[in-house]
């Protein structure tokens, strides 16, 4: 994919940086000039990645979290990688409802929401450490979805 | 996040102010089980429209609660989901256990 635009940050996975992951990605967006739903709808994809990290990731210790938005015309590519646990079955922590802590009240929901909310989601190992998530969504810009109400 | 909380008639009213998260979570069970835990109340309304954001963790939550209600035979209420959050809600199926109430 040919970047028009891109940005990365790197910050520590904890859970209080879940919120800035957020804004940051949003914040980075507005320039495709993205609708509310569409903003609110990444922002939670984004949230969903990132938590998975924090609770995830690192049970031993605080580890990082490298954030990535690419933008290709009215595409927007995000990418969440950690260098944590990894999981062994893909296949199997992306089913709805699946959760490693029930225990914690956890919902497992969190693969789900970021495929319905984006338009396509990838998870790959990162190399032998970790996790790679990766996110795409097509912005109708909010002017092209006044126009054609 | 914050969260207020009154009783009338036996229903205790509850508004969920801010974003919850896996950063808010353990605050927001912490105070709705304080919460749920006085008073003498029959059921209990969930008003969600100061919730200015919410992911899957917030449905670990409300189920968590669910959980516990049910176990008194309090039915629990959802009212004024954002968008986002009623998505969330019909994907999850976490309607049929807590209904939304107009």
């Amino acid at each position: 994919m040919k970047t028009n635009n891109f940005m990365e940050v790197t910050f520590k996975a904890i859970s209080i940086n879940e919120s800035f992951a957020r804004l940051c990605v949003a914040g980075f967006c507005i320039q495709l000039n993205p609708s509310i739903d569409e903003i609110g709808d990444i922002k939670t994809a984004v949230s969903e990645a990132v938590t998975n990290c924090v609770v995830h990731a690192y049970p031993k210790h605080n580890g990082t979290i490298t954030l990535r938005c690419e933008i290709e015309n009215d595409i927007i590519k995000i990418v969440v990688k950690d260098q944590g646990i990894g999981i062994k079955d893909i296949d199997k922590a992306r089913e709805p409802f699946y959760t490693t802590k029930p225990s914690e009240e956890r919902s497992g929901m969190g693969f789900s929401v970021m495929e319905s909310f984006m338009d396509k989601v990838e998870v790959e190992h990162n190399g032998d450490k970790g996790l790679v998530v990766t996110m795409y969504k097509q912005i109708i810009s909010s002017e092209k979805q006044v126009g054609n109400a | 996040m914050h969260i207020k909380s009154k009783l009338y008639n036996k229903t205790l009213y509850v508004l969920l102010c801010g974003e919850l998260d896996e950063h808010s979570a353990t605050h927001v069970r912490m105070t709705l089980d304080n919460i749920f835990s006085n008073g003498n109340f029959n059921q209990i309304i969930i008003d969600l429209s100061e919730l200015e954001f919410m992911d899957s963790t917030g449905i670990g939550v409300l189920i968590g609660r669910y959980k516990r209600m049910k176990n008194r035979n309090i039915p629990i209420f959802i009212c004024n989901p954002s968008k986002h959050a009623e998505k969330i809600f019909k994907m999850t199926g976490l309607y049929e256990i807590m209904p939304k109430i107009v």
